[in-house]
């Protein structure tokens, strides 16, 4: 839990320094949103974030996952995630990502980017 | 109509009538609400000294937490673009025991899915055309209506997907898909079941297969001995039985992947089965799939000899060995929840007295009058 807030407000701090390099620039907040793994789902298991948001994978269940994603332009993979493990995974172009778990098929998770 | 079970506890085929729906609604909703305040009643307990009414999940929930979600379901579920109707299921059950869907002439579905030995064919390895021996063992086809991924890798989603791919394999059923659809939309008697079945479809490669797998969503295992525990009749299942569930869902740690009424979750491990096949790795190319083979049901298993995907375990007691040494083989993808369990012989010797209580005599099949 405490990694999980650490690293959001490490992200948020990140981006708000962007912000004030470039007065001029219209500032875009970029955002870490938590998907956790629970009971071998993805919860959410659908969710709309910015272009430059994150989503924090948090492993909060009582098995290994390999969250991945073979969706063009999205392309990822997490490797072993054991429970309690945190990874975050940038979205830096707008589209739909298909996330799946290598390991548990009923894991179905949709990532809109707008 | 023969796929309509009489025995209550059985998931009813829905009837095609808009009464059947909203009643077939009624009785999911009923039987999630049901299950519901079943699992509420077993976290809570009652305070001490205050006598525990006899309710259905009493007994089994002293033994073991979460025994609620071992409960079977009242209901098979429907695939989305594929309805279930008696009609539907009466074409596929015809399909699937029709041997004119292999290239000789010799091979049907039930060949192999064998409904006289559990539905599959009690070999470690499965025997296709030409009496080439494969790389796998057939897998059972029971509860598959809830199955999240089909094959030993996981490389079909649906039970529609999954059909044609053995009738095409050529070291399987060996028709290829135009030849197939040949060969059926010849045979007039079929003319009939299509219609009724998928009116003003015709008969091709999708028809075929949705008719397959509607037959295959009413292939349900039977209430078992264990059933009647969960629901409360403490003397359903023997105490050495009991405590052999108590390892499985604890010390033993099978229920991480053989969860459920079903006793899978679908999950693909590697878990330490010596052989050369790469399983689902060759499918979706995440390295930690490698050996990664799918989580089989346990439902009737003692009746399934052998075990694994390649039928290199040719006992219960053998397979629980694998597992109390940490599987066979230890490779960089073996899976985390794979390690010594350190199983003394009286608690393999439970859990596998509970394995056996999975067991149900199977319904019997009535074999259907092909067309002609």
């Amino acid at each position: 839990m405490l990694t999980k807030l650490a690293l959001g407000a490490a992200l948020l701090t990140v981006a708000a320094g962007h912000a004030a390099d470039h007065p001029t620039a219209h500032a875009h907040r970029t955002t870490t949103h938590v998907v956790s793994q629970k009971n071998k789902q993805f919860v959410p298991g659908e969710i709309t974030i910015g272009v430059g948001d994150s989503l924090s994978f948090s492993n909060d269940d009582v098995v290994t996952h390999n969250v991945f994603s073979r969706s063009e332009g999205f392309a990822f993979n997490l490797k072993l995630q054991s429970p309690g493990k945190v990874h975050a995974v940038p979205f830096t172009q707008a589209g739909t990502a298909e996330i799946r778990c290598a390991f548990h098929p009923t894991m179905k998770l949709r990532v809109i980017v707008r | 109509m023969t796929h309509h079970p009489t025995d209550h506890s059985m998931p009813r085929v829905p009837r095609d009538d808009a009464r059947a729906r909203v009643a077939r609604r009624a009785i999911a909703t009923a039987s999630l609400f049901a299950v519901g305040i079943a699992a509420v009643r077993t976290a809570s307990g009652a305070p001490a000294g205050v006598p525990r009414p006899v309710r259905e999940t009493t007994f089994a929930s002293d033994v073991a937490p979460g025994v609620a979600d071992f409960r079977r379901p009242q209901q098979i579920p429907d695939a989305p673009d594929n309805r279930l109707t008696p009609a539907r299921v009466d074409l596929g059950k015809a399909l699937f025991f029709d041997p004119r869907l292999s290239r000789s002439g010799m091979l049907s579905c039930a060949s192999c899915h064998n409904p006289s030995l559990g539905w599959s064919d009690g070999m470690s390895r499965a025997v296709g055309d030409s009496m080439k021996t494969l790389a796998r063992r057939t897998p059972t086809i029971l509860d598959l209506a809830w199955a999240s991924a089909l094959f030993w890798d996981g490389r079909a989603e649906t039970l529609e997907e999954q059909a044609l791919g053995p009738i095409a394999a050529t070291g399987e059923m060996n028709l290829p898909l135009d030849s197939l659809r040949a060969r059926i939309a010849s045979i007039r008697g079929y003319q009939a079941l299509f219609d009724a079945a998928y009116r003003g479809e015709g008969v091709t490669p999708k028809t075929i297969a949705r008719a397959i797998a509607s037959f295959e969503r009413t292939v349900v295992s039977e209430r078992a001995p264990f059933d009647r525990w969960v629901a409360g009749d403490r003397r359903a299942i023997s105490s050495e039985a009991s405590a052999g569930f108590a390892l499985f869902a604890g010390k033993a740690n099978c229920a991480k992947c053989h969860s459920g009424w079903r006793f899978t979750d679908d999950s693909f491990h590697d878990i330490g089965v010596p052989g050369a096949d790469s399983g689902r790795v060759k499918i979706i190319e995440i390295p930690a799939t490698e050996f990664a083979f799918k989580t089989p049901t346990l439902r009737g298993v003692a009746s399934r000899p052998p075990y694994m995907h390649n039928g290199s375990e040719a006992t219960l007691e053998s397979v629980v060995e694998l597992y109390d040494r940490g599987g066979r083989v230890h490779r960089s993808s073996l899976s985390p929840e794979i390690k010594p369990l350190g199983l003394s012989a009286t608690e393999k010797h439970a859990i596998v007295a509970f394995l056996r209580t999975l067991d149900a005599a199977p319904r019997p099949v009535t074999l259907p009058a092909l067309p002609r």
